[in-house]
Formats: structure tokens, sequence, C-alpha cells
């Protein structure tokens, strides 16, 4: 090191007093102390606000007046862009909990969240996505009512992770889970498979190509109860998330033991979905959806369950795409677009875009 | 979608499904060169709606289950070197070398990154000037035109840190193994028309003439394979041994002759090993002596790799048509796509991938 390369004198140096203002999250802001509050202050509660939340306690007491069982889900949310075309990581936290708990049939009552946040984050990012999750939990009409943060170093996190619980009581007495399907039953998609998964790609940027998809993320539990006042006897509620349709039927068919089979021709797929699908080497079967909605449904009320999906925002698509049949049992089939029938199988592993 | 929908309609379908029955009279056995046309026969369903006469054999076409064992594990070896970007194409990742695979050398801490081009892999170099920069550079005559631009873009922007690990094939020599093994069955050739779209189709003139085979340009949607599966049927039944475009709508006679030109620019004819199939003379291209800077096998010192294949797999025979992949003992239970014995439980392209995925019920239910 030079002379003039020498700092002029460290005698005086100080800690500085943090700045109240950071435009990046640090280490500080997960202390626990007044930086921590001053996030909270700035970047969460104007945003969030309810008064359960705003009671400040490190619980959160909900007077609720509720017979029988809660159904309870929790999910962990990563995704690489945080903000991408049609969402980011705070909707699709808030949509991902609203979604799985309201596929028991129940009325989500609150959201509970966790937030990892990576040192170095744009605090102007981190108010975006949490003003995003206010707007979803308004929508889905579930406020959030707890939620924590943490920091951790550069390097230990991708920006920020967020990990969501909900909760909801049964307003009527339903049997739907994955195991409920009966041979008969009619299988119903809301919309078009693969938006969500596309959209995530191509935000990436390391594809040569663009696309217009938007991230399909929504909330769906407004249509689901829609749904279940027209047609009570709905056997299986699922969104086809990670994996999409195939694999989500193929879960299903196992759990209730009968076989599904779909239709190709029915299947809804965007040109532009299909086309980024094409060049990749993917199916779009086995893309991952954040807004769609499989109803597996007896005949009879069928048709009731589609028009009110179709009335839908979310499932203006709605459409029939295939039938639960005895046997054989446990399996998935689909008849392709020109007339033969094959296994329509589980994603096995991570997707790969092919060589040429 | 324009250029697809029109090849997978129904009604069209059935038009040539209704000749192919029609003029099918004796008992052929046909070879789908290429892995994406095994995968969209095995995707549509297309094996089940042909007259049973016609029986469809899979063909070497899939570049990742041809890549030789011995570059596996050379790639795998310079991956997990230190200062090394290991970049290759998405499906080579989980191909099994000797024990390992690109994924678990990530998963150790190896820089292990998917590229959707070869010229991403020169960006990534430029980007890491103190890295070294390995592009596994695999493929058949269709994906060596873009592989071979990644070096003459790292010429030109005088990089010092990017060379190529060349596993460079080519569908002639394999045909003609195929043809002259004694344990041959294959009595017409589906020609794989990526393939030909670079290369043309005038070398398949000789093997047609040689053999007195039928040999039929073929594209890759429903109604491709079956015109391609049509035109052959047709010259079988008339003793005829001709090679017809079936694709002409992509191959020309003569191909992409700027591309043939930078092939010849930048690679030279070598032997190659195929893996499962073993060494064929004069089957593939690598660098020329002018590129070697660019050759990553001269760049990294990965002597003494000792291969050690699956005594099970028996990957090479489905590669040559001599066995299909539910007569492997170990189809659907040692080997899986998840713990795949062999290469061609891989790739998207891979027959024994294909029938797992779309047709693995039919050995237990035959």
């Amino acid at each position: 090191m030079t002379e003039e390369e020498k700092p002029a004198s460290i005698h005086g140096a100080v800690c500085p007093m943090p700045l109240r203002h950071y435009d990046k999250i640090v280490m500080g802001h997960g202390s626990g102390g007044r930086m921590t509050q001053d996030l909270i202050k700035q970047c969460f509660a104007p945003y969030l606000s309810n008064p359960v939340l705003d009671a400040g306690n490190d619980f959160a007491t909900l007077s609720a007046n509720i017979n029988g069982p809660l159904a309870v889900s929790t999910d962990a949310h990563i995704v690489s862009p945080l903000i991408f075309p049609g969402g980011d990581i705070g909707k699709l936290a808030v949509c991902g909990t609203v979604n799985d708990v309201a596929m028991s049939g129940a009325v989500p009552l609150g959201l509970t969240a966790s937030f990892i946040l990576e040192e170095g984050l744009s605090t102007q990012t981190l108010v975006e996505i949490v003003k995003s999750m206010a707007e979803s939990a308004l929508e889905a009409g579930v406020p959030i009512v707890a939620g924590d943060t943490k920091v951790v170093e550069r390097g230990k996190a991708d920006g920020l992770f967020i990990s969501t619980a909900g909760f909801g009581h049964f307003p009527k007495n339903f049997a739907i889970g994955g195991a409920e399907a009966k041979p008969g039953d009619v299988v119903l998609i809301s919309g078009t498979l693969g938006d969500h998964g596309i959209a995530v790609l191509t935000a990436r940027g390391d594809l040569a190509f663009e696309t217009q998809v938007i991230s399909d993320v929504a909330p769906l539990n407004h249509m689901i109860q829609q749904v279940l006042a027209v047609a009570p006897h709905v056997h299986v509620l699922r969104d086809p998330t990670r994996g999409g349709l195939a694999t989500t039927l193929n879960e299903i068919a196992e759990q209730s033991q009968v076989n599904i089979t779909i239709d190709e021709k029915t299947i809804p797929v965007k040109p532009a979905v299909q086309t980024a699908c094409e060049m990749l080497g993917f199916d779009p079967l086995y893309v991952a959806n954040e807004g769609k909605l499989i109803v597996i449904v007896p005949e009879n009320e069928a048709d009731a369950a589609l028009a009110v999906m179709k009335e839908n925002t979310y499932g203006k698509g709605a459409c029939r795409i295939g039938r639960v049949i005895e046997s054989p049992a446990g399996r998935v089939l689909l008849k392709t677009q020109i007339g033969a029938t094959r296994v329509l199988d589980v994603m096995a592993g991570e997707m790969l875009p092919r060589i040429c | 979608m324009k250029y697809l929908d029109e090849f997978r309609d129904a009604d069209l379908v059935k038009i040539v499904l209704d000749k192919i029955h029609r003029v099918t009279k004796h008992h052929w056995v046909i070879m789908e060169i290429c892995g994406g046309q095994t995968h969209s026969i095995m995707q549509n369903g297309i094996d089940q709606l042909l007259p049973p006469k016609i029986e469809l054999v899979h063909g070497p076409g899939c570049p990742v289950c041809v890549t030789s064992l011995e570059l596996v594990d050379k790639a795998l070896a310079i991956a997990s070197l230190p200062n090394v970007i290991m970049c290759s194409y998405g499906d080579m990742l989980r191909v099994p070398g000797s024990g390992k695979d690109l994924f678990s050398i990530r998963a150790s801490g190896g820089q292990v990154k998917i590229v959707y081009s070869p010229l991403d892999a020169v960006k990534i170099a430029q980007a890491n000037p103190d890295k070294e920069v390995v592009f596994f550079a695999v493929g058949f005559e269709t994906t060596a035109p873009a592989n071979l631009m990644s070096v003459i873009q790292a010429q030109s922007l005088g990089l010092k840190n990017f060379s190529v690990l060349v596993s460079q094939v080519t569908v002639p020599p394999a045909m003609h193994a195929i043809l002259a093994s004694s344990e041959n069955r294959v009595q017409g050739f589906l020609a794989a028309g990526h393939v030909c779209s670079v290369m043309g189709y005038h070398e398949y003139l000789p093997i047609a003439a040689k053999y007195r085979i039928p040999i039929v340009v073929t594209g890759f949607e429903p109604l491709d394979i079956l015109n391609g599966i049509l035109m052959t049927v047709e010259q079988l039944e008339a003793g005829s041994f001709e090679v017809q475009n079936g694709y002409n709508r992509v191959v020309s006679k003569e191909g992409n002759l700027p591309a043939q030109a930078l092939i010849k620019k930048v690679y030279m004819q070598c032997d190659r090993n195929w893996r499962g199939i073993g060494m064929i003379p004069m089957s593939g291209w690598c660098l020329r002596p002018e590129y070697v800077e660019f050759d990553a096998e001269t760049r990294f010192s990965v002597e003494n790799i000792k291969t050690k294949e699956s005594e099970i797999c028996i990957a090479g025979q489905i590669l040559q048509g001599i066995k299909k992949p539910p007569q492997c003992p170990a189809f659907g239970t040692l080997c899986t796509p998840e713990a795949p014995l062999g290469a061609t439980m891989v790739s998207s392209e891979g027959a024994c991938a294909a029938y797992y995925r779309f047709a693995r019920y039919e050995k237990e239910e035959s």
C-alpha cells in the first residue's frame, strides 16, 4: 500500500448511528431493536395494517366463533426474479396459501407471514412486494394477522423468502379431498395451463426470446365458494402448481385409486405458452400454474360448476378436460389429439431443456 | 399454431393412416434415426395406430445417449476443478457417468450451468475472466453449427478462458454400422429431419444403394412421421430403395451450405466411441489443429479416466434397434428416470425414457 492509498487517519472514527432511511436492508434490520421496529413501521405496517396485527403482540388474538374442524396450510415461497410479469413473490405467498386452504372447501380466515430478508435487498422492492401482498389479501378478503422478519447475510438467501401459513373454517360439511374422486366424475379446469411457469422463466432473461405471457397467480377462494354453492358434492379441488396438471392429476388418481383420462384436444394452452414450450422441449401439462383450479365433480353438478367458474374473472377459460373411471386405478391416461391413448406420467425431476 | 397444428390435424392423420393400412402387405422393420422422432411417436401414440405388420425400432440419434462414457467422465472431472465453470445443455446434467452426474458435481460445489445456446457460454466466459469456462459441445450434425459458433465467437473476442469439450457425432457412419451388423433387422430408415436440414441428404444416396434400403427424410410432427412411414412402406412393398425427402418444408438436398462450410473450417472427421455401441471409425468431428487452443481435452489434464458402465444396461442394443426398452431386465425397476443406469433413460430423446413416460405399463400388461 502506498502512502497515498492509506486512510488519512482513523482517529476519531466512530460507529455511525444507523440511518433511519436505508435504501437497502442491512443486518441491523434483523437485530430486533430499533432498526427492526423502523423497518416494520416503514415497510410493513402502513400496508398490512388491521386491528389484530396493529395490536403489536407476539401473538394474534382472533375473535372467531368456530364450530367444527379448522383447515390449516403452510407454504414456503421462493422465486427468481422476485417480481415477474403478472405478480411477485408477495402475491404468490398470499395466493398460494389462501388457495391451499380454500381447496379443502374452507373459507380462509387469516394468514401469517414470515420474511427472510437478504442483506442488500432493496427496501423499495420490499415495499413493492408488501404492498402487493396487501392488495392480494384484500382481494381474497383474508387479513395477515401475524408476521416475523429475519435478516441473513448477503449470499445466504436469494433476496427474499416468504413463508406463509393460513387457516380457515368450514361453513358447511364437505367431503372434499384428493382421495374422494369417484368413477363417473367429470374433471374441470378453470383456464389455460403453464402461464405462470413460462412467465417466470422468460422473466429470468436467460432465454433468447421474450414472451407476452403473464403469470396467472390469483386468489381462488371466492371462485371455490361460488362453485360449492351450486355443486355441493364436489369431490376434489386442487390447484395444479409445481409439476403442473399432469403431476397433480397423478396424485389424485393415486390417492383415490381411480383412473383419470383426459383429452388432449380439450386442454387449454395459450399459443405463446405452447410456442415457448415447443422451443424449449417442455410440455405445458408439467409447467406450473398459480391461479388455476381443478374441480372433480359428479356429472349431475358439472355443468352448474362450469357455468359459475366461467362467470368468475379467474375462470373465464374453464372447460371439461376429462373423466374419472375405475381402471387402470392409480394412473392418468391421455387421449392424444390424433386418437391414441398413452400414459400421462408424473414429472421425474427438474424439467430440462432439450438439446435440439 | 402455424406449422404445428396443421401437422397434428386428426383428420389428415387419419387419411395418411388409412393409406398406410392399405399399402402394408408384409412385415417391415423401420428405424427412426432420431430420438426426437422416437419421443414424438410415443408422445402421440403413433405406434398404436399403425398396422401390426409395421414394427418401429428406435435409432441411435439421441446425442445425450451416445456421448461416450469416457467423455462424460472427463466432463465430470473438469467440472470438479476449482476454477472451472462447466456449461452444458440441460439434458446432459442427469446423464450418469461412472458413478456421478453433473447435478451431483454441482451439489458438491462444482460450478455447472445450464445454457440454452452455446453462445451463452461465451457470454459467461466474457463475464468471468478469472474463471475457465468450458462448454460441453455434444450433439449430431444439428447442433454442430451452433456449437462451433461458440469457438469462432470466442476466437474473435480474443477469449483465453473459453474452451469446448467436443463430443460431436455424425449419422451416416452409424447407419453403416447398423446395416453392416450381423444382428441387423432394419429394412427402412426414417432419416432425421433436423440433421438433414444442415447436411442435406445427398450423403444417404450411397447408403441406400449399397444396402438396397429405402431412406426417407422425415420430420417430427405426427403427420410428418406418418408420411415418412407411408413413403418408406410404399418403397418396401414396391422393392425400391430410393432416398426420398418427406420433409421438404425444411430440408433441401444440399442442406445448409454456409453451415457446412463452417463445419469444414472448424471441425475435422475423427473416430468416435459411441456409448453402448463402441468405436465407429470416422463417425464424429473434433476441432482442427488450428483451434486446438479451444480444446478442453488438451487444456485440462484429466487423464486416467477409468470408466465403469452398468453391467445390466442394454442401451447399446436399444440404440441399434436390436432390442426395445421393455426387453431390458432393469427397465422401470432398477432403472428409472430418477435413477438411470444408462443415458437412454435420461434424455427426453432417449428411447427408454420415452417408453417409461408414455408406455411403461404395456410390459406388465402384455
